[in-house]
């Protein structure tokens, strides 16, 4: 399973990548092997505020749908229109191109909640 | 929720790295890596499902051709020995109980096959109303099933069994092995399925396998099933819908002058149904369509809910079935369907969805 170190993890399997007050949000290579095949994914508006653990978008498989939450709180200033196109991108490179919204996040120095590689990894194994 | 009952090819399961998920009280797999390659392998190739939770009833006795007309809607005087049927099982009011397919086996010999959650209920519902001629046993416990479907089912079935004929569409026969062998299935593909002792199913189902068949799992079964518009019971049918509002009077003889539940279908047949199952799908893309989603007139006005729903992935597009007033069952009446709030445009169509 991969999980990368540069990256922090949610106990509802999303991943955040930070670059100043910008959090990029996809879900972990665990989860999208748990939830198989991504047919639809469901975006958020751009300038949506949302709060830690809010759910922000939906990834669906053909058995279910999956809400991925806010790991932290902000503002959506992006979303990529890729994984709308080919939701597969979810599957195939869920740290690259199937990132799923970006936030800037209201308080930089607050990541209570996430977990680094290495605690996710324990999570999951 | 008493204990989850195990198929017999349970451990087949678990060494091909199933998920395992409860179904109508069996253990059963959902999906081995893949629904959607599962399907494709269905559609192009052939696959092959475990079917040992289905139920099979013995009837038989002098009065069984008799009886089982009186307790199922289709008429089972048509068929000869070696052939079957579809029909349903309905209660007092024409509601469903259930659906399934009865052969006849021997001059005054039926096998029923029917659903898996719905075994204990069907056995009581015949038992109760016995007639004292007829024997009736529930032998759901002893047979491992398999259903093996695709366009190369009829070739592995020749691969497995070089010296045995496969029986005509519909029917039903006797291996040398004594394993019963059907000419029917749930996928709109070619194909049979197989009841064997349940000690025996392993072995048969890893020669299914070794000769092409992809083990494939309960969701594939049901996008398979809902692309050819095929009812679920629990889902698209139920005690309170009648055969006729679900659209399958084709399956109800009404020309018998006696059977549970006829009353209520000779009226609605005369009167035109009040609701209609109606079959779905988007006009463009859109969130997967699900069970219990509203179904919305053009005007946004609520007409019902889903019964059914995937995203086909035959079409690569939501398809669905609800029952709507009738109305609103003409091919082409635009539909919306509400996912989350928000509203994907959709029309009825005629059924199949996936035309070969």
């Amino acid at each position: 399973m991969n999980t990368p170190s540069d990256l922090l993890y949610c106990l509802s399997h999303e991943w955040v990548r930070l670059d100043g007050d910008i959090a990029t949000v996809g879900i972990s290579d665990h989860a999208q092997e748990e939830l198989t095949d991504v047919v639809f994914v469901e975006l958020p508006a751009i300038g949506r505020a949302v709060d830690a653990g809010d759910p922000t978008a939906v990834v669906e498989s053909v058995k279910a749908a999956s809400d991925i939450y806010a790991p932290v709180s902000g503002e959506v200033v992006a979303v990529n229109p890729e994984v709308e196109a080919d939701p597969s991108l979810v599957n195939t490179d869920p740290y690259g191109r199937g990132w799923i919204f970006q936030l800037r996040v209201k308080q930089p120095a607050d990541y209570s909640g996430l977990m680094d590689a290495a605690a996710y990894q324990a999570q999951i194994s | 929720m008493t204990d989850l009952q195990h198929s017999p090819l349970e451990s087949a399961h678990q060494a091909l790295g199933a998920r395992l998920v409860p179904f109508a009280g069996w253990n059963m797999p959902v999906q081995y890596a893949s629904i959607i390659a599962e399907h494709a392998a269905v559609r192009t190739k052939a696959g092959i499902f475990d079917i040992s939770h289905m139920g099979q009833f013995l009837v038989s006795g002098p009065t069984a051709e008799a009886w089982l007309n009186q307790m199922l809607t289709n008429n089972i005087s048509k068929l000869a020995i070696g052939q079957g049927q579809y029909t349903l099982m309905l209660n007092d009011a024409g509601g469903v109980i259930d659906d399934l397919i009865a052969y006849r086996t021997g001059e005054s010999d039926y096998f029923l096959v029917v659903n898996a959650s719905m075994i204990d209920e069907d056995f009581f519902w015949l038992a109760s109303r016995q007639d004292e001629d007829v024997t009736l046993r529930n032998e759901s416990h002893l047979w491992a099933g398999m259903a093996i479907q695709g366009p190369l089912a009829t070739a592995i079935f020749a691969t497995v069994f070089p010296e045995e004929t496969l029986p005509p569409r519909n029917g039903i026969s006797l291996t040398a092995s004594d394993a019963i062998v059907c000419r029917t299935g749930y996928t709109g593909e070619d194909g049979f399925e197989f009841f064997c002792p349940a000690a025996a199913g392993l072995a048969y189902w890893e020669q299914f396998l070794a000769a092409g068949a992809a083990p494939c799992g309960l969701g594939a079964r049901d996008s398979l099933r809902l692309e050819m518009g095929y009812p679920l019971n629990g889902n698209d049918l139920s005690p309170a819908r009648s055969p006729i509002e679900a659209g399958l009077g084709f399956f109800c003889d009404l020309t018998k002058p006696e059977f549970v539940g006829r009353a209520t279908l000779a009226r609605q047949k005369a009167a035109g149904p009040q609701l209609k199952l109606t079959a779905i799908q988007y006009t463009d893309k859109g969130a997967p369509p699900r069970a219990h989603y509203p179904v919305t007139n053009s005007d946004g006005q609520a007409i019902g809910e889903l019964t059914s729903g995937v995203l086909s992935p035959s079409l690569m597009t939501g398809i669905g079935m609800a029952y709507l007033p009738a109305e609103y069952s003409q091919p082409g009446t635009p539909l919306q369907i509400e996912v989350r709030g928000r509203r994907y445009p959709a029309q009825v169509v005629k059924k199949p969805f996936y035309k070969r």
